[in-house]
């Protein structure tokens, strides 16, 4: 199996939690991995990315090549199509619906909505809603990875497990609803 | 055995612990600053006595890792690429002194300016000074060639270099360590007790033998297996890599590249490897990250005879990180690529965050000047800097660490008057306070504010030298006790804050105005820290 994953967001949001536990899902089968970040400057309220790459073979690059990501992960809208010049053309893209706007020109919520429902492959989850009725906004990128679940090429008890080994030190209760959000995400279905 | 996952950067500093560090000297820079955070945090350098030590800024970094060396331990000191800059003194003289403790200066540079002011090459600091340096192209190869040039420093006395770029410090990659870890180094300083006095008549002995060694740094170059010659069967291109470029170029040919490659990791540049390419190959490309400095020897002045693609000929752009896609237009392949970012998408520049200190230092700044002519604000480097953006645009100027205070001397000095410097507490220890100096001697009408937030925030929170220290430094260094003004920058403060400051406007000499509170990031981790130490 090979994936190749772009995670995007806005400085502060996440990304790198969702990026440590497919990670370790990879890790745990044995596979090659590379996972490169964004440091510095744009961690203030800016946009980051972050690309994750995971195969059985060898890994060269530390970048995807542009139009061959398998999956855009998003944790803003917006964010999400920043990237699509990286995605190919059967690939999935998957956002948070709800839109962090910290810039006086962000554009009309509609339209980038419309952008996103133009990609066939797409999953446009309320996680910020949800995260709500969970009562925990930390978990927005957990119900967002739950969410991308289906698409990237493990068992859904395989992710559940990495989520247990990154939360085994941080206490029962944020370990339950992290699962728990993870859960949601996966078994959200656009009504 | 197990595989650590490392990024570039942590690679480095486990390498270095493996491998018999005694200490590691730095200043924070973005992508550096993760290797001394790494030693600092790790429980085996801790058992093992490592030293981890924050510097003033890369110079003294430069030169503590330098005095280890003397003593006969090994070292390391790291810094980003413009740090270099700052260490250039002693870094260039050091290849003179030589080391006699292996000796590593690792500069991580950021081609694409992720979090620069520019992308320097810092390779042409280690032609430079004429050391034997490294760009490993992974994480295992920054993980093994920390080892290996702590040997060939040992091996011919020399400082050695490791140059690698954001990419590769700021990814991870699973690494594997050697199975033991090489015990420090005993102190034993230099046999002869003046190699490292830098007197012409022993400066001349020194750097003659610094060029007698030329050739003998080049034959290791050749004989090392961080330069490889990978053989193809279509000679019509022959393909030089450095460091990370190498992946690249793999990336397009999951199956074995068809053209010869001559993979570099080594520097100086292995010149028999590089003629056997140009000899067996109708044209030469050339892959590296950052500036054509091997393209460029290769092309000479005239470029006489083969054609040498690359940076410099528009095959690859002039400037900016390379990767994959770039890589496979320059070979002339088939780039795939997905849909244009819609037009509606918009940047996203990052800010200060909400309730930062600096914010309410910059909205009563701004009142304070209203009556004034803009363009008089000279800033300097941190996160302070976003105070350039809407919607504070209240700085006029940030070049190079401590360049507010001297250019705010130098405009007053032309009548701009007057002057305003803004710097950050840990870039005015950095580089700030001989600016200041030359204010106080030449009584200059400036007014320097240092924004006191008790950190190195811009970096990632590092302790800052200036904690608790300001006020008595200023004073030391004679600014008159009653133009030293400490305020409270808070939104209840404002109009309070705004009076102050016009009051040292209106003052004809040095002022130095030092708002002060903590940086919000900081102050939130430690209140979290305490609560889990109380809750345990
Ligand atoms: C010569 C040099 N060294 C290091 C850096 C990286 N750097 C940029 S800002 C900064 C920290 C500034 O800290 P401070 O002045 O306290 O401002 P703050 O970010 O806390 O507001 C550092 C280390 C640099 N740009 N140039
Ligand atoms: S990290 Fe600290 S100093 Fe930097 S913008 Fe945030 S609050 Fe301000």
């Amino acid at each position: 199996m090979k994936k190749d994953i772009i995670l995007a967001g806005v400085g502060g949001q996440g990304i790198i939690s969702m990026a440590a536990i497919i990670g370790l899902a990879a890790l745990n089968r044995g596979m090659y991995l590379k996972q490169s970040e964004v440091h510095g400057m744009s961690q203030r309220g800016g946009d980051v990315m972050s690309n994750l790459r995971i195969s059985d073979k060898p890994i060269y690059s530390d970048l995807i090549p542009c139009g061959q990501a398998d999956l855009i992960i998003s944790l803003e809208p917006m964010e999400s199509l920043r990237y699509l010049p990286y995605l190919n053309p059967q690939g999935w893209l998957i956002t948070n619906k709800a839109p962090f706007i910290n810039i006086p020109n962000y554009p009309d919520l509609d339209s980038v909505y419309k952008e996103i429902t133009k990609i066939e492959k797409h999953v446009l989850i309320p996680a910020d809603t949800i995260a709500k009725e969970i009562g925990n906004d930390k978990v927005v990128n957990m119900i967002v990875l739950g969410a991308s679940a289906p698409y990237l090429g493990f068992e859904k008890e395989e992710i559940q497990n990495a989520i247990r080994q990154m939360f085994k030190n941080k206490g029962e209760d944020a370990l339950n609803q992290n699962l728990q959000a993870f859960e949601m995400g996966y078994n959200y279905k656009a009504s | 055995m197990n595989k650590l996952l490392l990024l570039g950067d942590e690679a480095i500093a486990q390498g270095a612990i493996d491998a018999g560090l005694s200490g590691i000297y730095a200043y924070p820079g973005t992508p550096s600053t993760e290797i001394p955070e790494y030693v600092h945090a790790s429980k085996q350098a801790k058992e093992l006595n490592v030293i981890t030590s924050w510097c003033a800024n890369e110079k003294t970094a430069m030169e503590a890792a330098l005095g280890m060396s003397y003593a006969g331990k090994r070292a390391m000191v790291t810094m980003k690429h413009v740090g270099l800059n700052v260490a250039a003194d002693g870094f260039i003289n050091a290849s003179i002194t030589g080391a006699n403790g292996g000796l590593i200066v690792v500069a991580a540079d950021d081609p694409s300016m992720h979090s620069s002011q520019n992308e320097q090459d810092s390779r042409f600091y280690g032609q430079f000074a004429m050391i034997p340096f490294f760009e490993p192209a992974n994480q295992q190869e920054a993980y093994d060639m920390v080892h290996y040039a702590f040997d060939l420093s040992e091996k011919y006395g020399l400082p050695t270099m490791i140059r690698i770029t954001t990419r590769l410090a700021h990814s991870r990659s699973g690494v594997l360590r050697k199975p033991e870890v090489r015990k420090q180094n005993d102190l034993k300083l230099p046999q002869d007790l003046r190699q490292f006095v830098l007197l012409p008549v022993i400066a001349r002995r020194n750097y003659k033998k610094l060029l007698s060694l030329q050739d003998k740094l080049e034959y290791e170059s050749e004989i090392s297996g961080y330069n490889q010659y990978i053989e193809g069967n279509n000679h019509s291109l022959g393909i030089i890599t450095c460091g990370i470029a190498y992946n690249y170029l793999m990336e397009n040919y999951p199956n074995g590249c068809p053209y010869p490659v001559l993979k570099i990791g080594q520097h100086p540049i292995p010149k028999n490897m590089v003629k056997k390419l140009y000899d067996s190959c109708n044209e030469i490309l050339v892959l590296e990250d950052g500036y054509p400095l091997i393209e460029n020897h290769l092309k000479g002045l005239l470029n006489l005879v083969k054609p040498v693609h690359g940076r410099l000929d528009g095959t690859l752009p002039r400037d900016g990180e390379l990767n994959p896609t770039l890589v496979a237009k320059a070979l002339g392949l088939p780039a795939t690529m997905g849909l244009p970012v819609p037009n509606m998408v918009v940047p996203r520049p990052p800010a200060l965050c909400k309730g930062c200190p600096h914010n309410d230092t910059y909205l009563a700044l701004n009142e304070a000047l209203k009556d004034y002519s803009k363009g008089r604000v000279f800033s300097d480097i941190g996160c302070y800097t976003l105070g350039a953006l809407p919607p504070l645009e209240s700085i006029n100027t940030c070049v190079d660490m401590g360049a507010s205070i001297t250019m705010a001397k130098g405009a007053a000095d032309a009548g701009l008057t007057p002057a305003i410097a803004v710097i950050g507490d840990s870039t005015f220890t950095h580089s700030g306070i001989t600016g200041l100096i030359d204010c106080v001697v030449h009584n200059s009408n400036v007014k320097i504010f240092i924004l006191d937030n008790f950190t190195t925030a811009m970096t990632g929170g590092q302790p800052s030298a200036a904690y608790n220290r300001l006020i008595d430094i200023c004073k030391g260094v004679g600014v008159p006790e009653e133009h030293i003004r400490v305020l409270k920058p808070l939104p209840k403060n404002h109009e309070e804050n705004v009076k102050a400051i016009k009051e040292e406007l209106e003052y004809n000499g040095v002022s130095v105005i030092i708002p002060q509170r903590e940086c919000i990031v900081t102050l939130n981790k430690r209140m979290r820290e305490k609560f889990k130490k109380q809750s345990v």
